[in-house]
């Protein structure tokens, strides 16, 4: 009997728990879940990339060697619409140098557009894979991602104001540990709608007019916490109610370039690449809404996000929003980052008094 | 006694306090070298502060604190309000020029640009990342041509004809120089092109993409350098507006916020005689080693900040 592969998967927010099941229930494989990225991880992945990658290269190599280490055996590398499509190549060849023996399988290789190529490298995975099992475990992985999606926008939308400090956190923490046991797209369902109306019920003490502010940027800086300096949660702290468009439902599962493209027309006549359409297009909807403010935030050297800088700009003016752009890398100083999103505040906060 | 307000400002390189009444006049003022120790920099502070005051019937009733060791020192001074620069500074311009719409801010080692309209901040950016626009990079500059940086700006008046100079970094900016040096370039010329090189990248970098309007008013340490002043003038094409009082802004937005707070407790300059030590301690429940500063005063412990989550929390008492 060949031995089960151990195999992991980059580490992004709360998207280990649909990754393994579909590992696991989909491919018949153990799943190594990436230990929490800390300092070390981005110490770690920043020694052995090269300097001016950008930073999400970085997370995943930490990612990578630390569950190396934990005993994985087999490493996935996703694909992607910029300079991530390349990363997989790299870090295959920096874990081959480093002389870990490991299975590494590039996603970048297969084809949305040609369904049996990701067949063919879900095989190189799990070589005694069931077509049986994926077919029945791919849609409620996907399912349950959607339901992951939508109950943080509400947490985001809400946790600043929670009565029980920590309660929407320790509820969600359960219904995610639960949705794992789902067999059946029926039982996740059930799962999502107890405690989709658990956290609906928790007390909140929301004031009349919160202050909203829109987050637009870069994939996986906008998604993956640590690499944001927690940026939400700082935000929540300030009480303020915070909104995010962009995660896998809305950019991959139900991505829809065209209509974002046409929502722009007027600021952006050309794809910019990667993300970049949309974050103009949320940018200009949170505009339009009239929220307080909106956070950019990308990796230093990310080339589609700055290039969507200006735009951005021209909205900020048309729309008087004020927009504050933030850039992260390999530093972890909190100070500066702290100084500018009180001063953002400060400034959101009287601005709101001013218009009163 | 009257009521007076304490707003401390306690930079990187310098520190700034200023004690004012209700009506927000100055009463007494100090600036002095921060070197790298902000404790014993505000200690000195307030010993000179103290003695401007002695004989007049006041009596500090809140105190509040900003620049990049504003929480230590809010701890140190028991604090009302401990406010970020930016905020600081702009509450200060606007209380003596109401009508400001731009402020630009060049200071030793960062610099700021803050957008106001009807007295409210509505926009600002900040460098953090890079020399060439800041004081740091006037002032080694300076000590390579032999020039003290007090007398830089009245030399840079001087010239006729401005050295044109890189400005988007200073490595090349330092090589232009050398080489212009070498060809034979008067020093008054390099001196008045290094102005404008401070200013051209501080336009392109943190003033990018930003409506600049009239009034404008420039603040910070480099805004002593009426080179520099003069280079903003003929960049901009607008009057630009140097406080004498510029290096006291931050101070003085800061008591002001103090004084809004009205939160109100008596404070006594004596805490410049207490001993106060601080000590980093690396928690080590997991791999994200967050330093906690622990604050003591006179051995006790007063305050600790710095964990990423309630397992590193060090409670007082």
């Amino acid at each position: 009997m060949p031995e089960t592969p151990r195999v992991s998967f980059p580490q992004i927010a709360n998207y280990d728990i649909p990754i393994s099941y579909l590992f696991e229930k989909g491919l018949d494989v153990t799943y190594v879940t990436p230990p929490p990225i800390t300092k070390k991880t981005l110490e770690l992945g920043s020694r052995y990339s090269p300097d001016f990658v950008c930073a999400p290269f970085k997370y995943c190599l930490g990612n990578f060697i630390e569950t190396i280490e934990q005993g994985a055996d087999t490493i996935v590398q996703t694909g992607g619409l910029c300079r991530l499509g390349y990363y997989g190549e790299l870090h295959e060849q920096i874990l081959k140098d480093l002389g870990y023996d490991i299975k590494f399988i590039n996603l970048a290789k297969a084809k949305f557009s040609k369904p049996l190529s990701f067949y063919n490298e879900f095989k190189e995975i799990n070589p005694e894979m069931s077509i049986k099992h994926i077919a029945k475990y791919l849609p409620i992985a996907m399912r349950m991602v959607e339901y992951i999606d939508k109950m943080e926008d509400y947490i985001r939308r809400n946790v600043g104001f929670e009565v029980r400090e920590g309660s929407f956190e320790k509820l969600f923490r359960m219904c995610l540990q639960e949705m794992k046991t789902a067999e059946t797209r029926k039982e996740l369902d059930a799962t999502f709608r107890k405690y989709a109306g658990r956290i609906q019920k928790l007390p909140v003490n929301k004031p009349k007019n919160p202050l909203r502010v829109g987050i637009v940027g870069e994939y996986y800086t906008i998604m993956e916490p640590f690499s944001n300096h927690f940026m939400e949660k700082e935000l929540a702290k300030m009480g303020i109610v915070v909104y995010r468009y962009m995660n896998i439902s809305s950019t991959i599962l139900h991505a829809n370039q065209k209509e974002a493209r046409a929502h722009i027309k007027g600021y952006a006549s050309f794809d910019m690449g990667a993300t970049s359409m949309f974050t103009i297009d949320r940018a200009l909807e949170f505009a339009k809404k009239k929220f307080d403010g909106i956070i950019h935030v990308k990796s230093f050297g990310c080339t589609p996000e700055m290039d969507a800088m200006p735009v951005l700009q021209n909205i900020s003016a048309d729309y008087h929003i004020p927009i504050l752009y933030f850039s992260f890398d390999s530093q972890t100083s909190e100070t500066g980052i702290q100084t500018r999103l009180e001063a953002f505040y400060d400034m959101i906060m009287a601005r709101k008094e001013q218009k009163r | 006694m009257k009521k007076a307000y304490l707003g401390i400002d306690i930079g990187s390189i310098s520190t700034k306090g200023v004690v004012m009444d209700e009506a927000q006049n100055i009463l007494a003022s100090e600036y002095l070298w921060t070197e790298g120790d902000p404790m014993g920099a505000v200690k000195r502070l307030l010993l000179v502060l103290e003695a401007q005051l002695q004989g007049k019937d006041y009596s500090v009733v809140a105190v509040g604190t900003t620049g990049s060791a504003r929480k230590l020192i809010g701890v140190m001074t028991g604090a009302a309000v401990v406010k970020n620069e930016i905020t600081a500074h702009a509450i200060g311009t606007t209380s003596l020029y109401p009508d400001v719409r731009t402020i630009f801010e060049i200071g030793g080692q960062d610099s700021k640009i803050i957008l106001v309209e009807n007295g409210f901040v509505t926009d600002y950016a900040m460098n953090t990342l890079c020399a060439a626009g800041t004081g740091s990079f006037l002032s080694s500059q300076a000590r390579r041509l032999g020039v003290s940086v007090e007398e830089f700006g009245e030399i840079a008046l001087t010239s006729k004809n401005p050295t044109s100079i890189a400005a988007r970094c200073t490595v090349f900016a330092e090589s232009d120089l050398v080489h212009k040096a070498q060809i034979g370039h008067k020093k008054e010329d390099i001196i008045a092109g290094l102005c404008k090189a401070v200013v051209s990248n501080y336009l392109n970098n943190v003033g990018k993409g930003k409506k600049i309007k009239p009034p404008i008013v420039f603040q910070g340490g480099v805004s002593k350098n009426i080179g520099v002043k003069k280079a903003f003038e003929d960049a901009t094409g607008y009057e630009v507006t140097v406080d004498p009082n510029s290096h006291l802004i931050g101070a003085l937005g800061v008591a002001i916020l103090a004084q809004k707070s009205k939160v109100e407790k008596p404070f006594d300059f004596n805490i410049a005689e207490m001993e106060f030590t601080t000590k980093g301690v690396e928690c080590p429940k997991c791999s994200n080693h967050c330093e906690i500063i622990c604050v003591y005063r006179e051995g006790a412990l007063i305050d600790s900040w710095g964990n990423k989550c309630d397992n590193g929390a060090i409670k007082v008492g």
